[in-house]
């Protein structure tokens, strides 16, 4: 079957555990599957002691996966996991390849297309397949989100794009699911690996938060005057059983942890609802949060472009507006709880 | 201590605007900058070389006018600028541009030794972060990306230990030497440059490589050519339908408030 287009997910995994980038990914590849005939969709694993991560691929649609096991493996560095799969792309010529663009993967994927000398596009935010030409149609944004740009790789393979956590859909997976798995050797040894890891300094609990999972997000920006404003966001956050986040420019300014950054630098982000106060909405901050399910602005500039891609937005100072919004959240609370009570 | 830096000149990507009745980009008047990641990793060179001694080498590829990036550099106390600047390289891609820039490197290191290649973690105008890695898988070097700091630096011992985020945390990383880095803003904060440094880079004129000469480079791997991608169409993205926007100074606070929370309960996507 030398005429099989494989289409190839990244399986990334850290500990053990499978990144969800992953599942995304692979919900795509059976998109694009559908549009390609005579394709299939197949996953690439990496680690050490790792195998029983094959079974959760199978269940998110993958038919096979290809299985690097070695303790050379346990941590991801850059040199082995880019040798050991730039040496399994070479044999099997999967036609498409999809990788997260998380820090990892952003690390590892220009590393192996360097090394096969293929065409990788950068944080695309869709993906299709040309119908005329049957390659991969790879849309992301450039200059700073102010641009689309749909990038073609014409003649060499695979095609490789990378897709930043929470930019597709999350699918949900089967009960069950059988797949083959595909066994491959490393071919190389800790003493070829010239970097090593010594230790990890865990992020401070305080923020090791998964906002990029989160279903609530109560952001701030320049407009909350004062890095104690995120004070009121947290409470509000609290009280919707969400998490804070964050503006570039706030970040910069060091009145709170990068890893509340939303945005093209920072993160995308896909919660239910997403509350933007005091934040003016520059397009670089736009383009991570357009996957919103309903987006509530609030901003005293009435020009202000956040208010471009709100659902609903309220023009007034915010010191003024999420009070009552917390006063009115904890009233109908209070008062269905009441009914509830009476109703018992 | 001799550290090459790699930085690209790029439009201040956060001044872009676009023409509403075309749907293009509007260059004219969009100041040229280095860079921002880059210009930290010019100050983390700069600062080893005070430390250590020795040499800061900045390379760039891009148009004639991208000189003067090599001239603001000078300024923050590099001593040697190279544009690699010829029409041949124009259209390249991420894969075209590694080849280019690790060609020269390869070339720079061979007239002396280099302990370290230095990369901004990606341009503000493509936001790849590929062309580091790349150089770094050419030439065959320890890679490691997301730098935030520098905890040791030894040329002599020829190792380093290096301190790079990640999801997870802080990954403390050690290396060999020459290695090479894709660097954050906070490796290091950039200062007034010393007056010396500024009154030299006035007198001071980069070198221009072409694509023939000093380095050879195949023609087959440069510029369009040497491109696997290609932009297939460009377009401005189509605005999000927005809802409306209501003023408290119309309303007042408490019924504007109560106005959002009904069409959050509408959209039915939290419960309160």
């Amino acid at each position: 079957m030398s005429d099989t287009k494989r289409i190839w997910v990244l399986i990334e995994q850290e500990e053990g555990k499978a990144h969800p980038v992953s599942w995304e990914l692979l919900g795509a590849a059976q998109r694009l599957s559908a549009e390609l005939p005579g394709s299939v969709v197949e996953g690439v694993l990496l680690g050490d002691n790792v195998e029983s991560i094959a079974a959760e691929a199978y269940r998110y649609g993958a038919t096979k996966v290809y299985l690097i096991d070695d303790p050379v493996l346990k941590v991801y560095r850059n040199a082995p996991y880019a040798f050991g799969i730039a040496n399994i792309v070479k044999k099997f010529t999967p036609e498409i390849f999809l990788v997260g663009a998380t820090t990892l993967g952003r690390d590892l994927a220009s590393a192996i297309a360097t090394r096969v000398a293929t065409g990788l596009t950068a944080d695309c935010t869709e993906l299709a397949i040309d119908p005329e030409k049957h390659i991969l149609a790879a849309t992301r944004p450039t200059f700073g989100g102010n641009l689309m740009a749909t990038i073609l790789c014409k003649t060499q393979r695979p095609q490789m794009a990378t897709v930043r956590p929470r930019v597709l859909p999350s699918p949900n997976p089967a009960e069950t699911g059988t797949g083959e798995l595909v066994r491959e050797t490393l071919g190389m040894t800790e003493d070829e690996v010239a970097v090593k890891l010594l230790n990890v300094i865990a992020t401070d609990a305080g923020d090791q938060v998964d906002i990029e999972y989160a279903d609530v997000i109560v952001a701030g920006g320049r407009g909350l005057g004062a890095p104690e404003g995120f004070k009121l966001l947290e409470e509000l956050a609290e009280l919707l059983g969400g998490v804070v986040g964050a503006s570039r420019a706030v970040v910069d300014a060091g009145w709170i942890n990068v890893s509340r950054q939303i945005g093209q630098t920072g993160k995308t982000v896909r919660p239910k609802l997403f509350i933007a106060a005091g934040i003016s909405g520059a397009i670089q901050h736009r383009v991570g949060i357009t996957g919103s399910d309903f987006i509530l602005a609030i901003n005293n500039d009435p020009n202000a472009a956040i208010f471009s891609v709100a659902d609903f937005g309220i023009v007034g100072d915010l010191y003024e507006v999420l009070p009552e919004l917390i006063n009115q959240i904890k009233a109908q609370r209070a008062g269905h709880g009441a009914a509830e009570v009476a109703h018992a | 201590m001799h550290a090459i830096v790699a930085i690209k000149q790029v439009p201040d990507t956060s001044n872009v605007r676009i023409n509403p009745e075309t749907g293009t980009l509007i260059r004219e008047g969009v100041p040229a900058i280095i860079n921002p990641y880059d210009a930290h990793a010019v100050e983390l060179a700069v600062r080893l070389k005070r430390k250590f001694g020795g040499k800061v080498t900045v390379i760039t590829m891009g148009p004639p006018k991208a000189s003067e990036a090599l001239v603001e550099c000078a300024e923050q106390g590099a001593d040697r600028g190279i544009l690699i600047s010829d029409r041949k390289f124009s259209a390249a891609d991420t894969l075209a541009t590694s080849y280019v820039l690790a060609r020269t490197i390869e070339a720079l290191m061979a007239e002396e030794p280099v302990d370290l290649l230095l990369f901004g973690k990606q341009a503000i105008d493509g936001d790849t972060a590929q062309v580091g890695p790349g150089v770094a898988t050419r030439l065959g070097l320890p890679l490691i990306s997301y730098a935030v700091s520098v905890e040791s630096f030894d040329p002599i011992a020829r190792t380093g230990v290096v301190h790079r985020r990640t999801e997870r945390g802080i990954e403390v990383l050690q290396t060999t030497l020459p290695a090479l880095l894709t660097v954050e803003k906070e490796i290091a904060a950039i200062e007034r440059a010393p007056l010396p440094d500024v009154i030299r880079a006035a007198q001071y004129t980069p070198e221009v490589w072409s694509a023939s000469e000093p380095v050879a480079f195949d023609v087959t791997k440069i510029g369009i050519k040497g491109s696997p991608t290609i932009v297939g169409k460009a377009y401005t993205p189509p605005p999000k339908k927005a809802g409306a926007a209501v003023k408290v100074a119309d309303k007042g606070v408490a019924p504007t408030v109560a106005e959002a929370l009904a069409k959050i309960k509408i959209a039915n996507v939290v419960k309160f």
